[in-house]
């Protein structure tokens, strides 16, 4: 396009110019108060004139020799700076806002009606003006490869706000994304920056230099209306080209119903591809709406065409997706030789998805490997945010559980060490989450594990890796996150060859439970103790540990104490247990405790002399006596048992002989007479 | 020998009944325990059963058991109330038999003197030894079975046992309730210490309790499966001329004997007597058998 149109645009400009140029200096020559440009150089060219605005301390210098070049140079200063007419010099500052309407009145006319215009009549300090594109004394034509708005200077001017993380990128409503990046590698950008053809399309030759409109607006140069006329500017006679899709002069004709260029060819996405030859929809379900037709391996190849129009890609042509069509075949489809690959378009979710178990799996050729639509459906795909899509967070956990349900074809390969895994997502707080409370904020499988990168945690890439968990939960529990990575358990604090444990070691992974509940809170003196099995064996020897043992929760716990997320050590000063803190920790449940109280040992044992020797020796001391006590008492019993014995024999016998009547006296006086010996 | 009865006092009875007193029949039993003196053992029973049980559970935590019987006992919060009030139950039975050894010295003994040193005294004296000796002997057959007196020596023994165990457990224990208050003039580690003491103390007198004085007491093969005296505060007199033959010489040889004599308990109340003695002895035996199990089979 595009020295032709830059002309069109800039021709009469430059004409104006000369006019003004000639008048200016008519007027100059008639004026002779007004002062001249070598009036204002005899001060602006010195380079260390300054002044402040708005706090920053902006240059005055003026180069002489770069304006007299300029395409203004022939102007007088006051013929911008109007308001210096008449002024003596030197003038007061600041001066008023040069207006390039007052001589450029059609450019000044599109600029105000245009989003930019706009956003500066909306008082948008993000707006562009005149100058931000076109400097102010040094403006050059836009032939002279110098000049800012240069056609390879162009992208880049207009990258300078569009770009991926400028504040006009990120805080106003622009629904286009990595322009910049996406213009540089389409085949537009590619022409222009790589191969250094000026007359590539750039920014402006679509969306014009000043009429700069959205999309929406029905004036715009790229709404669906005009985007056909706006790219045969360029490619003429395309038409030819889109022979079956667009049946000649139709795609200008009735825009509204055939699909615009950018349906296919997105903006700044144009890719140097082939895209498949005009076919329409309806010449495909001329035979796929027979319910009847089947593939010669007998699968069904009906298409409900509700489906399609129902879906996310109502607006997608069949052949956009079912690729390698000849649409100079009596039947297009038959040199079809591979499945749809959803990657030409999702290109990035593609690639995720190659590098997931998932993808492996079916580079592998596996036959259980899932594609995409094992997951999205084939013709009636639904976007994840609809209800009824099997994506939808609230039906995710079915459509994983599809495999990885116990007993189903993922569940049953699987060696880890996680089980039921459906069931206990179910039963846990995400589970309920989700499916109870109908959240549907609430963690589902691929919050976690990703929806297209899924990989073993074993694999230091997978978001369940535990290098990686505390990022993944922390992108829900962001403020559990902050602590944790700055506890004694993070591996950015803690550096050791010792495994460290991350969310799931303490919470798990399917079964993660509220912390209230008592189940929780008795666990964890168990999973803390899983590493710490020394300190954790003591702790139970003591009476927290103990009640806790009963299945009592209202007593410390292990995170009580040393905290939960932000554990440090003792010697920390920041720690739960530290000098400065400890007694403030024991007022959590002892509200009048002191320095004193908080010396109680909360994990002392009486099997340590060297560490506790007065519960050492005052556990000795208690067995000795235990132990000489028992002895002694047991003793003196086991030797009185057969004495016992016998006179319970005795005493039986006497009975007896009482109740007979006679030998009872004999017995009787035989033991007393023992008795009395 | 003076024949000066130490406990009992029987006289308020035997005025409002003195015909019978006067007449004694052969079925006649000895009154050994006051009705004080067996209202304190039945609430010592009381507090010292809930007390073991209830403690246990804490010292026994490890065992399966502990864990089930502090559920049934209503939760830890529950059995720890549980055995604060029976602690608080044990102080008062002390400071009763205080208050009755004070009584007793005012209205039988006049002096300290003669309660502490008389012949029936608790205090340990040079018979008791001489007594043990004899019972060593007798019970390697080297000699025949002593002339016990009142108390023997390990009835004395069992009482001072009482009075030790008070004090031990006790003390420790009321550091345990009132950790803060106690931990103002000792150090925090003293709690660590109170915690071992009391616990091990409490394991040597459930432990003596529940076997050895059973046994002394109330399971001797010649006393099974039950001695009540203690509970009916009665005991016949054929056994009290076998048991304690120097009391019965002594009270013989003053003539006093009859002062002593009751009419036996009416059988409904040696029942409900034998009911609850039953209960006791099977919670007491329980707990010798848990500790044994938990002991050998789950100490940690």
């Amino acid at each position: 396009m595009s020295t032709r149109t830059v002309r069109s645009i800039f021709a009469p400009g430059i004409a104006l110019t000369l006019l003004i140029i000639a008048g200016s200096a008519l007027t100059s020559a008639q004026s002779a108060q007004g002062p001249t440009s070598d009036d204002c150089l005899a001060c602006h060219s010195d380079k260390s004139l300054t002044t402040q605005r708005s706090g920053r301390t902006v240059s005055l210098f003026i180069d002489g020799k770069r304006f007299s070049s300029s395409v203004h140079g022939a102007l007088n200063c006051t013929a911008c700076h109007a308001d210096l007419e008449g002024k003596d010099l030197p003038h007061s500052t600041p001066l008023a806002r040069v207006q390039c309407g007052s001589c450029h009145t059609d450019e000044q006319k599109q600029h105000s009606h245009s989003l930019h215009g706009k956003a500066i009549a909306r008082g948008d300090n993000l707006a562009p003006r005149c100058v931000d594109c076109h400097g102010n004394h040094d403006i050059v034509p836009v032939r002279d490869p110098r000049s800012a708005v240069a056609p390879l200077k162009v992208p880049f001017l207009c990258g300078r706000c569009h770009r991926e993380g400028t504040p006009v990128q990120t805080q106003r409503n622009i629904d286009q994304h990595n322009i910049l990046e996406n213009y540089s590698e389409s085949i537009h950008g590619e022409a222009l920056l790589k191969k250094g053809l000026v007359v590539a399309a750039n920014c402006v030759s679509c969306h014009t230099p000043h009429n700069i409109l959205p999309h929406t607006d029905p004036n715009s140069s790229i709404n669906r209306r005009n985007i056909a006329a706006t790219c045969t500017k360029c490619h003429a006679e395309i038409e030819e080209v889109h022979r079956k899709t667009i049946r000649g002069e139709l795609w200008e004709k009735e825009a509204h119903v055939l699909p615009a260029c950018v349906d296919c060819h997105q903006p700044h996405k144009v890719r140097n591809v082939f895209y498949t030859q005009g076919m329409a929809d309806a010449d495909c379900l001329r035979c796929h709406t027979n319910e009847h037709l089947r593939a010669s391996d007998g699968r069904s190849m009906f298409v409900r065409a509700a489906d399609v129009a129902g879906s996310r890609h109502a607006k997608v042509a069949c052949s956009q997706c079912h690729s390698e069509v000849n649409a100079s075949r009596v039947r297009p489809c038959e040199t079809i030789s591979h499945p749809v690959d959803c990657s030409r378009c999702h290109e990035e979710i593609g690639q995720q998805y190659q590098r997931s178990k998932h993808g492996q799996l079916l580079a592998a050729n596996d036959p259980n490997a899932p594609t995409c639509k094992e997951c999205h459906g084939t013709h009636h795909v639904l976007g994840k945010h609809d209800p009824l899509s099997a994506t939808f967070s609230t039906n995710v956990p079915t459509l994983c559980g599809g495999c990885h349900r116990e007993g189903k074809k993922a569940a049953v390969r699987y060696t880890g060490t996680q089980h039921e895994i459906i069931q206990h997502y179910t039963e846990s707080i995400h589970g309920k989450g989700l499916l109870k409370s109908g959240l549907t904020v609430t963690a589902t499988c691929t919050n976690c594990h990703t929806a297209h990168g899924v990989l073993p945690s074993s694999d230091p890439q997978s978001t369940v890796n535990p290098k990686n968990l505390p990022a993944t939960c922390g992108a829900c529990h962001h403020g559990i996150e902050e602590q944790f990575e700055q506890s004694v358990h993070s591996r950015l604090v803690t550096k050791t060859d010792k495994e460290l444990p991350v969310c799931s070691d303490c919470h798990s992974a399917h079964t993660i439970r509220r912390t209230d509940e008592s189940g929780f809170m008795l666990d964890i003196m168990d999973k803390c103790g899983r590493c710490h099995a020394e300190i954790a064996k003591t702790y139970f020897d003591t009476y927290h540990g103990k009640v806790s043992k009963l299945g009592y929760t209202k007593t410390a716990k292990c995170y009580d104490c040393h905290g939960a997320h932000d554990i440090l050590r003792v010697t920390d000063p920041r720690s739960h247990l530290s000098r400065a803190n400890v007694v403030a920790t024991c007022q959590k449940c002892h509200a009048n405790a002191t320095r004193r109280f908080a010396g109680y040992l909360t994990h002392a044992t009486h099997h340590d002399p060297k560490k506790y020797p007065f519960l050492y020796w005052t556990f000795w001391g208690m067995t000795t006596l235990l132990v000489g006590t028992f002895a002694m008492g047991g003793m003196h019993t086991l030797l009185w048992l057969p004495r016992a014995l016998q006179m319970r024999r005795e005493l039986k016998a006497e009975e007896a002989a009482r109740s007979n009547g006679t030998g009872g006296e004999e017995k009787t006086s035989g033991e007393e007479g023992r008795h009395a010996d | 020998m003076p024949t000066d009865l130490e406990l009992q006092t029987p006289e308020t009875e035997a005025e409002r009944r003195p015909t019978r007193s006067q007449r004694p029949l052969p079925e006649h039993e000895f009154v050994r325990f006051t009705r004080l003196q067996r209202t304190l053992h039945a609430c010592m029973i009381v507090s010292f059963l809930s007390l073991a049980t209830t403690g246990l559970t804490l010292k026994f935590s490890y065992t399966g058991w502990a864990a089930t019987l502090s559920r049934l006992l209503g939760g830890f919060q529950t059995a720890g109330f549980i055995h604060r009030s029976a602690a608080v139950l044990m102080f008062g039975v002390f400071v009763a038999h205080l208050y009755n050894l004070v009584h007793l010295k005012k209205r039988e003994y006049k002096s300290w003197r003669a309660l502490l040193l008389g012949p029936d005294t608790m205090l340990p004296t040079s018979q008791d030894l001489r007594q043990f000796i004899a019972t060593m002997r007798w019970f390697i057959g080297m000699g025949p079975r002593p002339q016990y007196g009142r108390w023997t020596y390990w009835e004395k023994f069992d009482y001072f046992a009482v009075f030790w165990g008070i004090a031990v457990i006790g003390s420790t224990g009321l550091t345990l309730w009132f950790p803060i208050f106690f931990t103002r003039f000792l150090p925090g580690w003293a709690i660590n210490v109170a915690t071992v003491i009391h616990s091990d103390e409490a394991l040597l007198a459930t432990g003596f309790i529940f076997t050895v004085h059973f046994f002394n007491t109330h399971l001797r093969p010649e006393k099974f499966p039950m001695d009540t005296t203690i509970f009916t505060g009665h005991m016949p007199l054929t056994e009290l001329k076998r048991d304690k033959p120097l009391e019965y010489e002594t009270l013989v040889a003053s003539g006093k004997l009859e002062e002593h004599l009751e009419e036996p308990q009416p059988e409904i109340v040696v029942r409900t007597i034998r009911f609850f003695a039953w209960i006791a002895l099977s919670i007491g035996f329980s707990i010798v058998v848990w500790i044994i199990y938990a002991m050998l089979f789950a100490y940690k």
